[in-house]
């Protein structure tokens, strides 16, 4: 199969690998994915008290595709607010890296991670009224 | 040095990634097309028109070329018909006496790890009302004698065993089998597309009653097969292809005589030298495997480590997934048994079938050495993967969950 310059290009150089500290109140872990499908993506934040992102960062076991999506957003959420984050949808992260059909399912990954990681990030700072009501 | 001469070399083109797929296909040998080029121009005759010289010595050339190919397997050259590759063949043997015999016995024995064309060919048969007993295999890939043995019945017509898996290299215990066979009344046919050249075999010796052959996976030329069928006691076939009768009226059709040649000139060429070759790569596979195993932790070999040629080599990369680990080693050309790789995003149907985890069979590359592979092809696929693996490892965070003791398996996983 034959990737686009920019899968390429983040597979080799990924952006933002690494770990927040999951403890941290102000750090949203995300983790989807299984092993047995073949892929699975650890997605942190870091908020502001101002609600911004200002850090995010991946890791992922996966195909290029896999790790480009996560790469990719990571680079992003930076800089946006929880709900501009939220709203980023898989068909924006395939168009970006011109994914075909069958590579679809890591971009509604990556947009799967984001979410959750915002959702762990409510949860810990008390920010999840809707759900706690 | 063997009557064929020096084993020759072959250049890669600049650029070009080192090939290690040998079990995808092999590269014609030079010799191999040398003996077939004379039979594309001036000898262009028909090898079935009696009229003239020019058929009479395409004719010459192609028993020739049969009596090559039944010689690596200890058969009569009456025994061999040509076919257009090892997935004809399988079908024919397959397909050919189940419908002969099909009033007598109507039951078909063979194996979950079988290559596609032979487990497709039996889902085919199983629509037309013969049944099919699909045996499973042990963890090191091997059948289990036992299994086997029960399964063959009166009703049973033919046992399909392969003897060289095309993903993990393994070799099943043909001789055994053959005599369970013979003892028991049904016919062993095994596809020995990954054998021939690789292993010695003997169709007597081990009660083969039919075994299917392919050009391209001995260094011939793809688009060539042959299908050995057992003349005494005689096995009958009712053939795929009809028309003028050629092949003993089992396969119709002009006989390409520069494949029949280069088949045959592939299996001349392997009988002499493979010995040698075995021994060469006997020592590649240990380079390969110890190389990886010094540099690199948790990484499992798939399929039995003894009963395997020795040009193949298939490893999980824990904690990496195959399909992201073949993008890393661009300049190796290996296959992966990861879903990503296929259509049907399903991990590899062998991997499985040895009882590995969908996890672990998605993490697996499969090497092919074969006759052109050196010693510094290995060193350099050695320390492309060593670097790939350690990229994605520090990447990967099933990597840092089993650094920190995290057992994987203990995690609920939203399957998706």
């Amino acid at each position: 199969m034959a990737y686009s310059d920019k899968v390429i290009d983040h597979y080799e150089h990924p952006r933002n690998v690494g770990a927040l500290d999951k403890d941290d109140a102000g750090v949203g872990t995300g983790l989807v994915g299984a092993p047995a499908c073949g892929d699975v993506m650890k997605l942190q934040i870091k908020v502001s008290a101002e609600g911004i992102i200002e850090d995010a960062k991946f890791k992922t076991f996966g195909c290029g595709s896999a790790i480009a999506s996560s790469s990719l957003v990571t680079e992003w959420v930076k800089g946006k607010t929880l709900d501009e984050a939220a709203s980023i949808k898989n068909t924006d992260i395939a168009q970006e890296l011109a994914l075909p059909p069958v590579k679809i399912h890591c971009s509604v990954l990556a947009e799967d991670a984001i979410k959750a990681a915002i959702a762990d990030y409510k949860k810990k700072s008390g920010k999840d009224t809707e759900a706690a009501e | 040095m063997t009557a064929f001469g020096k084993t020759p070399s072959l250049t890669r083109p600049q650029g070009a990634p080192v090939y290690l797929d040998y079990q995808a296909t092999t590269p014609c040998d030079p010799r191999v097309v040398d003996a077939m080029l004379p039979w594309f121009t001036e000898k262009f005759g028909n090898p079935h028109s009696r009229n003239h010289r020019y058929g009479w010595e395409a004719e010459e050339a192609v028993e020739q070329a049969r009596e090559q190919v039944a010689d690596i397997i200890g058969a009569d050259s009456k025994e061999v018909i040509f076919t257009s590759g090892a997935t004809e063949s399988n079908n024919l043997a397959l397909k050919g006496v189940a419908h002969f015999y099909k009033d007598k016995k109507n039951h078909i024995v063979t194996v979950v790890t079988e290559h596609k064309c032979v487990l497709d060919t039996c889902r085919h048969l199983e629509q037309e009302g013969f049944t099919v007993t699909y045996l499973p295999v042990k963890a090191d890939g091997l059948v289990d004698m036992d299994e086997l043995d029960a399964a063959i019945t009166d009703k049973t017509v033919i046992v399909s065993v392969m003897a060289v898996n095309n993903e993990i290299g393994v070799i099943q215990p043909l001789a055994e089998i053959g005599a369970l066979c013979r003892k028991k009344g049904a016919f062993f046919h095994t596809d020995c597309a990954q054998a021939v050249g690789k292993i010695p075999l003997d169709v007597n010796a081990m009660n083969i009653d039919l075994m299917s052959i392919s050009g391209h996976k001995l260094y011939g030329p793809k688009g060539i097969g042959a299908l050995y069928v057992r003349r005494r006691p005689r096995i009958r076939l009712v053939p795929l292809i009809t028309g003028g009768g050629q092949e003993r009226g089992m396969r119709s059709g002009t006989l390409a005589t520069p494949l029949c040649v280069g088949l045959g000139m592939a299996c001349a060429i392997a009988k002499a030298e493979m010995g040698a070759e075995a021994e060469k790569l006997k020592r590649l596979n240990q380079r390969l495997l110890g190389g990886l195993q010094q540099r690199l932790p948790e990484i499992y070999v798939n399929g039995h480590l003894d009963h395997r040629i020795p040009g193949n080599l298939n490893i999980s990369f824990a904690f990496v997934e195959g399909e992201g680990l073949m993008m890393g080693v661009k300049d190796l050309a290996v296959s992966s048994g990861s879903a990503c790789t296929s259509a049907s995003l399903e991990p590899s149907y062998v991997l499985r079938a040895l009882g590995l985890d969908a996890e672990m069979a998605h993490t697996s590359l499969r090497f092919g050495m074969g006759r052109f592979t050196t010693d510094e092809d290995i060193d350099f696929a050695i320390d492309h993967i060593v670097e790939a693996v350690e990229h994605l490892r520090a990447m990967s965070p099933l990597w840092d969950m089993h650094l920190d003791g995290v057992d994987i398996k203990s995690i609920q996983w939203a399957e998706h």
